[in-house]
């Protein structure tokens, strides 16, 4: 039972019905990251499938950008609440990448240049739900937004579409990622408002 | 789990900054660096949420401050900083977070700077750290846009025999009288004559608005800092933070 603020009225937005609960919207594209931006040049870029000690696909940028792209116009939602609706992107699906891949895995845990990772299941990644993102707006992805490119998954709270994309581990047994290792939600659905362990 | 805890103090910090000081009865306790979640609720059951820092050290009283400021399109906040009385319930969640903190046992130099606002959790760490007795020494660059701008002026003045932890400011707008700087936004001398010296391997943390870290942060990592010893917090213009 929550406590009545004395006073409170708040500012109610009339789209709040496309909202998931407890997110406000907002025309700017905050950024948040727990280091500094790291700046990877093209031609080091790499991006890899990896299943036990295995590199069971790699793409280089040239190689990557030679696959067929798609471009998906999604809302995202951030745990730290704030939503951005409608926004268009250009990414390579992660049905692309994963095509011809035969694995027992059930989990996947995504690593980025500068160390940061995130969990989530395979099956998450999967039919036309995940994408390697490398344009926004019609712009090249800025490095503070995740370029070269960054992983992108919108039904999931923003944490899960990794920014600086590196490589992707498949896995048998699911293992915290970087946030998740800190108390936050292992899965992340918005509609759930699954933000913290124990929601 | 949401908590309900008491105000029991406010304080002014500027013109548009407040500090709220709450009485928590079954508060965990919390790390020097975390945040929690402030929520508001309307006699209809409409609720709003926003996250605040911790600005106060860990204490064994069950108290904790946090610092608001009042944003003028903001739906929060201008609650928190005019309307808000001694004795008001809040409800609140956390702590939240474990990765942009410091523990007393870390023996490395420390290295904060701050952008405006972005000082509240590194406060938090400077409050924990004097309290401490031996440990590694602090320095802090603390960017603000003018001297009446400066949140915890008074206590971040040193006392001569602490020495602990240094703080250097720079002003983005307007200085103080006989400043020997112009107002900029920091830039690489600034970090090369205020900050640790790469070599002593700082661990830095980095906090204030997206454009203030992103810059403080390159900064420092074009200055020899390890990018994995550099942890930032970020906010963005619709003040998703504070």
């Amino acid at each position: 039972m929550a406590i009545i603020s004395p006073g409170f009225s708040g500012r109610r937005a009339p789209t709040d019905s496309t909202l998931p609960p407890g997110q406000y919207l907002t025309a700017g594209f905050p950024v948040l990251s727990a280091g500094p931006t790291p700046h990877v040049p093209l031609e080091k870029w790499e991006l890899t499938i990896e299943e036990g000690t295995d590199v069971i696909r790699r793409w280089d940028w040239t190689s990557f950008r030679s696959l067929p792209t798609e471009t998906p116009t999604v809302d995202l939602h951030c745990v730290t609440r704030w939503s951005k609706l409608g926004t268009r992107w250009e990414g390579v699906s992660l049905d692309t990448l994963l095509a011809g891949v035969k694995t027992e895995a059930a989990f996947a845990l995504v690593y980025s240049y500068g160390d940061y990772s995130t969990n989530l299941p395979l099956e998450d990644l999967l039919n036309k739900q995940a994408w390697i993102a490398f344009r926004f707006d019609g712009a090249d992805l800025e490095p503070e937004h995740g370029g070269p490119a960054r992983l992108l998954v919108p039904h999931l709270y923003l944490w899960k579409s990794a920014k600086w994309v590196r490589r992707i581990k498949l896995m048998s047994r699911d293992a915290p990622g970087f946030w998740e290792a800190f108390g936050y939600h292992n899965y992340g659905d918005p509609w759930r408002e699954q933000r913290y362990r124990g929601d | 789990m949401w908590r309900s805890g008491t105000v029991i103090a406010l304080r002014d910090e500027t013109a548009t900054a407040r500090t709220i000081t709450l009485q928590i009865p079954d508060w965990p306790g919390h790390l020097a660096g975390q945040h929690v979640d402030v929520r508001l609720t309307a006699p209809d059951g409409y609720s709003a949420v926003r996250s605040y820092s911790i600005a106060s050290a860990p204490d064994q009283d069950g108290r904790i401050e946090i610092t608001v400021e009042r944003l003028p399109d903001g739906e929060v906040s201008p609650y928190l900083t005019t309307q808000v009385a001694v004795g008001d319930p809040l409800e609140l969640r956390g702590p939240i977070g474990g990765w942009f903190v410091w523990r007393p046992e870390q023996p490395e130099p420390i290295q904060l700077v701050a952008g405006g606002s972005g000082i509240v959790p590194l406060m938090a760490m400077i409050r924990l750290r004097r309290a401490t007795h031996g440990g590694a020494p602090f320095r802090l660059l603390y960017s603000v846009r003018e001297p009446d701008a400066v949140w915890y002026g008074g206590e971040l003045q040193l006392p001569s025999s602490d020495s602990s932890v240094s703080v250097t400011y720079a002003y983005t707008r307007a200085v103080p009288e006989g400043w020997p700087r112009r107002p900029a936004r920091i830039d690489a001398a600034q970090i090369a004559s205020m900050t640790w010296p790469s070599r002593l391997r700082p661990t830095c943390y980095v906090c204030g608005p997206t454009s203030f870290v992103e810059r403080a942060a390159d900064l420092l990592a074009a200055a020899g800092n390890s990018p994995d010893r550099i942890r930032t917090e970020r906010f963005g213009p619709t003040g998703e933070r504070r």
